[in-house]
């Protein structure tokens, strides 16, 4: 009993030195900026203030919408074009899956400039660059192969036995599709929305190559924007970087099990 | 026939996308390396081809050989520290004891959080003058380091934030993969009177072997197209010292007012053949185990 718990001291320690940066970011969003420079820094918020968050809430506020109607446009893209065609692949077409499984994972292993590259190349010309709608379809790229593929294998596991009592019932694909394989393969979808969201909230690439002067700008530039200003004011900067960590944090705490799943199935981060 | 059918109208979509936001950018992008381009014509069209010339004025660039050594340096580095840390880290936790599992749980923090949070808190920890590493250092008595404005320094600095998001993805892969590891196996070895560490170094890790190289091969391909954190840091500065195909090549078609879209997308092109070089070994790895 006793090494157990030597073991537990030990792992709170390991666990601390590994997270000791975002508690650094944390301690900055509450520094006072008159306290930024001082040397040597206080390890604890010596007097918090919340004067950083205030700025970030005038001047941010438009980026974290802008972020949010981009995750979650790339999370109905992405669903939208990856769980029909998963159906297809785990139960009319199994064969198919050599083919498209090979095809997906390259796809994946695209680095994410060039397809940026690429993408400002044709939005350039198609006029279409600087548009929300634009970056949301950029970002889906990221999504897509890994949705596919997760989304595959959780509709395979689906009994067979579910599938043709419904076309004994006069169901046809669609309709087997909407009400026994979707919700049969709930966990995946839920888990494919989650990456999708937070691949997309986080997306620099694209944003910085697509969107760099549009009149809507994900949060991801809002950032990018503070530091390369220059600026001074690291505590803003914190705030919005513990604001912009919320949703990996609720993914974390809600969803761990997807997490889990999602990463060991070959999650994807650029 | 009629399955057949509609199992097409499932797929079609996926297919008709992967050849819109895939196939076509790939081309756009080998298109835009072969050809003489200005912003008039990378907006109009009508650039005149060049064929490998833009290959050419990368490859004679000195900046190359540098962003090409970059990038297998700041990989091989990343990949090792990685993997030391996440195997240590995978040994400690696959026995369980109280709070084992939230405390692995709260390790997926660095992978889970946005790379700009990440890099923005790097920057912060190793500014030069009011960063805190430099403040223990100086109390423990060394001379601050310029950790991201130094070219000694900025590949070393962009290397440590780096493995720092990826220890969580090994320790994952490695945890899961210890634990489908028999059981017996460990237990017999104890009981023929092998050590801890004996065991890990002769039964453990020869077993864990389909398994590191799977976890190697998926970082390789990740961490070679690496962007965002080198170029949040340092933007590959300074004077190219931490610079990376991927961030050299960014440079050069939206890092200056003049943009040069040929090379940045020759550049590119180069990269995806690194990273298909060393995902098609990832494929054969994972199919043979």
């Amino acid at each position: 009993m006793r090494t157990r718990y030597w073991r537990t001291a030990v792992g709170v320690l390991l666990t601390a030195v590994m997270l000791f940066p975002v508690y650094w970011m944390i301690v900055v969003s509450l520094t006072p900026a008159r306290d930024m420079r001082k040397s040597p820094p206080s390890l604890f918020p010596a007097s918090p203030t919340l004067e950083g968050y205030e700025r970030v809430l005038r001047e941010q506020l438009p980026y974290f919408g802008t972020s949010l109607l981009v995750a979650l446009g790339t999370v109905v893209l992405t669903l939208v074009l990856a769980a029909p065609a998963a159906y297809a692949l785990a139960k009319l077409w199994p064969a198919g899956r050599r083919v498209f499984g090979f095809v997906l994972l390259v796809a994946q292993m695209i680095p994410g400039i060039i397809m940026a590259l690429g993408f400002y190349g044709i939005y350039v010309r198609l006029g279409i660059t600087n548009t929300v709608w634009g970056l949301i379809l950029a970002d889906s790229t990221v999504a897509v192969p890994f949705a596919v593929l997760v989304l595959t294998s959780f509709m395979a596991s689906v009994p067979d036995e579910l599938l043709q009592a419904a076309r004994i019932d006069g169901a046809g694909p669609w309709r087997t599709f909407v009400s026994i394989v979707l919700p049969a393969s709930r966990n995946g979808v839920i888990t494919a929305a989650l990456f999708s969201f937070l691949w997309a909230w986080s997306d620099f690439v694209f944003a910085a190559t697509l969107d760099s002067g549009g009149p809507l700008q994900p949060l991801t530039l809002g950032i990018y924007r503070y530091i390369g200003n220059n600026n001074q004011e690291w505590n803003s900067i914190m705030a919005t970087a513990v604001i912009a960590s919320v949703p990996a944090t609720v993914l974390l705490v809600v969803a761990q099990r997807f997490v889990a799943a999602g990463l060991t199935s070959g999650a994807v981060k650029d | 026939m009629r399955a057949r059918l509609a199992a097409w109208a499932f797929v079609v979509p996926l297919v008709v996308y992967l050849v819109v936001c895939y196939a076509y950018p790939l081309y756009t992008n080998i298109d835009l390396s072969l050809r003489e381009h200005t912003v008039r014509t990378f907006v109009y069209g009508g650039a005149p081809l060049a064929g490998f010339a833009n290959y050419a004025t990368v490859f004679a660039d000195p900046a190359f050989r540098t962003a090409l050594l970059n990038t297998v340096a700041f990989t091989v580095v990343s990949l090792v520290f990685q993997y030391t840390i996440g195997l240590a880290l995978a040994v400690f936790f696959a026995r369980a004891f109280p709070l084992s599992a939230t405390l692995r749980a709260l390790f997926l923090v660095p992978w889970l959080l946005p790379l700009i949070v990440s890099a923005s808190t790097w920057a912060w920890l190793l500014n030069s003058e009011s960063g805190l590493v430099n403040a223990v250092l100086g109390i423990v008595g060394a001379g601050p380091v310029n950790w991201l404005t130094s070219p000694s320094w900025s590949l070393v600095s962009v290397t440590i934030a780096n493995i720092w998001i990826g220890v969580p993805f090994n320790l994952v892969l490695l945890y899961s993969g210890l634990r489908n590891l028999p059981a017996e196996v460990n237990e017999a070895s104890a009981l023929d009177g092998a050590s801890g560490w004996q065991t890990f170094r002769y039964v453990t890790f020869p077993l864990l072997r389909p398994v590191s190289a799977i976890t190697l091969l998926l970082g390789l391909v990740y961490t070679i197209k690496v962007f965002d954190i080198i170029w949040i840091m340092t933007r590959g500065g300074p004077s190219g010292s931490s610079s990376t195909l991927a961030t050299w090549s960014y440079e050069l078609g939206f890092g200056s007012p003049l943009p040069r879209f040929g090379p940045s997308a020759a550049v590119g092109n180069v990269l995806i053949l690194m990273a298909l070089a060393a995902g098609l070994v990832y494929i054969r790895a994972q199919e043979r185990r």
